[in-house]
């Protein structure tokens, strides 16, 4: 019979630290081939359209962009949460939460339109998902309560929240039977960065930096240590002085400000109004986009931008090839997978062991 | 009396596949393994169970189906989370956003088709008795093995020695595997059974509760029953009273919003003027009851630290890897 062994590294692999990703990737590649051959698709065209296509012409490496911004802003604030052992899945709730904050202003007041509109939207955002954020967080600390089932909870009371909003008091009267606000004033918008050459907008800016300010915070001040510590081993976090409690709240208001600063941009960006179809469950792929890019933040730039990758390759490959893009779903989280267990690699050998029992009489 | 009787039944509609699911999680988690992965094998349940119906025109084949798939498909959760001992919470993550894609992807030719329908049982005789008869002997088949696989899973765990060495395992793996346990074996056999068991609830979902496929049509059911299982303190018996409870309140809010004013005069007094008060609210905010009744309940239960350490499987979530 043959097992699997896996002995502990003495310390964790540099080099696999590096190598874990890239295998995930290809594995993920692999897995695609046979399904493209065994769904009678020509697996090199598929994988063509998939992963080349969309980065050959310039306006879709402006969608590219928009559609990587939210999820690297999300996962660079998820990166602060699981680092810390604090386990937020409910991000796609606060990226919702945070673009019906932010939206509040151009919906309610169309008529303030100056330039701090912008301004005042952003950190209405920011608020409110960090607000939808602090729940979890204080029912955990407070209640002991687990913030994996609560965190998730709210993002369905957040999805009905948005959609009794855009059916009902916010809906846009000239809209039609159309569920959906009215258009943002330009005030209310986004600057694009290259107008001529596509619609990419500010909002990859601000991915780009919060990802170097939180790789910032995490790797070079004593708050970021005191992440680590935390989440490695509470214990030893509470003999130095640190709050795990404390911990968990700043690592939930982190990451649901940021994850509210995404949805504020992806209104205020790409759709321009708010509707109950915003997110296409950039909260989640978020939470794929942060393993991937190896819980530090200038990785989930890389990451955020192949799992975008994704997304427009399905769009591409159905296009193309007639292929659903649900698939694009599947491969994300095949990859995920791909991606947890490669990095056991890191931290343990793996030994393929042949025959039986051995002598040792280890399971 | 009719209509009392017609909602129960949808209440007892609404609780099983919340039953099944959490049975099965129990089980798992009482090994010491914290699979999140439920939303994604029910929903690979519901889609492979609705799937195999059409195909073989049996409601039977569907359910067969699902079962297998829901255990082969935790094998990929067992294969990570025992053999290559990844992080759990990561793992069954990981489990749900790929059975919700891989689901999607195979379900895409079924949305809109109308779905083969298991027909209840009527027990003879039994069934025709006022009330009790049709809520308990004239149910769909799931719901009678819902019913038995709690007492089988109460048996198995407290009253077998192989539930016992289960319970050990879960509460200290370490000890186990010194006592000459196969503590991955084991575990192995307890992440199937859970995903047995889910695969089953999500057929119950897309046979009975409402025959089609519909993308994500678990819509957090998954995740419910995981809260169950906390809020039944690991214990099968409540996890049966929590799945009620819950059904409970998800098919009270439906028959509000789908009931006219009128239809409700049926009702006693003080409960019409409730039911009136709670019509006037959007329906979304209804809809959301079940998730904030969720919330609520795991704050109630999670309350008192000691009680929630006590109950909770010692080992739960940690990974465990053999000494050479």
């Amino acid at each position: 019979m043959i097992r699997l062994e896996l002995t502990r590294r003495p310390q964790h692999s540099a080099l696999f630290s590096l190598v874990s990703p890239l295998l995930a990737l290809a594995l993920t590649l692999l897995a695609g081939v046979i399904l493209f051959t065994w769904l009678g698709k020509p697996p090199a065209a598929a994988l063509y359209s998939y992963f080349i296509e969309p980065l050959t012409e310039m306006w879709s490496l402006h969608e590219l962009a928009i559609k990587a911004a939210p999820l690297i802003i999300i996962a660079v604030g998820l990166c602060v949460c699981y680092l810390s052992n604090n386990w937020n899945i409910g991000a796609e709730g606060q990226f919702l939460m945070g673009a019906i904050a932010g939206s509040a202003l151009p919906v309610l007041a169309p008529q303030f339109a100056n330039g701090a509109t912008l301004p005042l939207m952003i950190l209405c955002g920011m608020i409110g998902g960090a607000a939808w954020a602090a729940i979890p967080a204080l029912l955990k600390t407070r209640f002991n309560a687990n913030e994996i089932l609560t965190s998730l909870m709210l993002v369905y009371v957040a999805q009905l929240f948005l959609d009794w909003l855009v059916r009902g008091p916010w809906r846009n009267p000239q809209g039609f039977s159309f569920p959906g606000t009215i258009t943002f004033n330009e005030f209310a918008l986004l600057p694009e960065l290259m107008p001529a050459s596509g619609r990419a907008n500010l909002g990859f800016v601000f991915a780009l930096v919060v990802a170097v300010l939180v790789w910032f915070l995490l790797t070079r001040t004593l708050k970021g240590f005191e992440v680590r510590v935390l989440g490695q081993s509470p214990r030893a976090g509470r003999f130095a002085g640190f709050s795990p409690a404390k911990m968990t709240v700043f690592a939930f208001l982190v990451s649901g400000a940021l994850a509210g600063l995404a949805g504020i941009s992806e209104v205020a960006g790409a759709v321009q109004h708010l509707n109950e179809k915003l997110s296409i469950g950039y909260g989640f792929t978020a939470i794929i986009v942060a393993f991937l890019g190896r819980l530090n933040p200038l990785g989930a730039v890389v990451a955020g931008l192949l799992l975008a990758l994704t997304y427009l390759g399905g769009e591409a490959a159905q296009i193309s090839l007639g292929i659903s893009d649900k698939i694009a779903r599947a491969f994300q989280g095949a990859l995920l997978f791909f991606v947890l267990a490669c990095d056991t690699l890191i931290i343990y050998k793996i030994r393929l062991s042949f025959g039986g029992r051995r002598a040792t009489g280890s399971v | 009396m009719e209509t009392w009787v017609a909602i129960l039944l949808t209440v007892t509609t609404a609780a099983t596949p919340l039953l099944i699911a959490a049975l099965g999680e129990l089980v798992v988690e009482r090994s010491g393994v914290l699979n999140l992965g439920v939303e994604g094998m029910m929903v690979m349940g519901a889609v492979t169970g609705f799937a195999g119906a059409q195909i073989f025109g049996d409601p039977w084949a569907g359910v067969a189906l699902a079962i297998v798939t829901g255990a082969l498909f935790s094998l990929l959760f067992g294969f990570l989370a025992l053999t290559l001992a990844t992080n759990q919470v990561a793992t069954g993550l990981a489990l749900t956003l790929l059975g919700i894609g891989i689901s999607g992807m195979i379900g895409e030719k079924f949305i809109g088709i109308p779905g083969l329908r298991m027909e209840p049982i009527f027990v003879p005789g039994l069934s025709d008795m006022p009330v009790v008869g049709r809520l308990l002997f004239g149910q769909d088949p799931l719901f009678y093995i819902s019913i038995a696989l709690t007492v089988a899973v109460v048996w198995f765990l407290f009253r077998t020695r192989a539930g016992l060495t289960l319970r050990a395992i879960g509460d200290s793996h370490g000890s186990a595997h010194a006592l000459g346990i196969k503590v991955i074996r084991i575990r192995y056999l307890a992440v199937m059974f859970g995903g047995a068991c889910a695969g089953l609830a999500g057929a119950h979902l897309s046979l009975v509760y409402t025959p089609q496929w519909v993308e994500n049509m678990t819509a957090g059911r998954g995740w419910i029953a995981l809260a169950l299982v906390v809020f039944a303190s690991w214990r099968p018996f409540r996890v049966l009273i929590g799945a009620y409870l819950f059904g409970a309140i998800t098919i009270m809010q439906l028959h509000i919003q789908a009931m006219t004013l009128s239809e409700m005069t049926f009702l006693p007094g003080a409960i019409y003027a409730l039911a009136a008060w709670v019509k006037s609210v959007p329906a979304q905010f209804l809809s959301a009851l079940p998730y904030l009744a969720t919330v609520v309940v795991l704050v109630l239960i999670s309350r008192n630290r000691r009680l929630t350490m006590m109950n909770t499987p010692a080992a739960l979530g940690r990974p465990f890897v053999p000494d050479r």
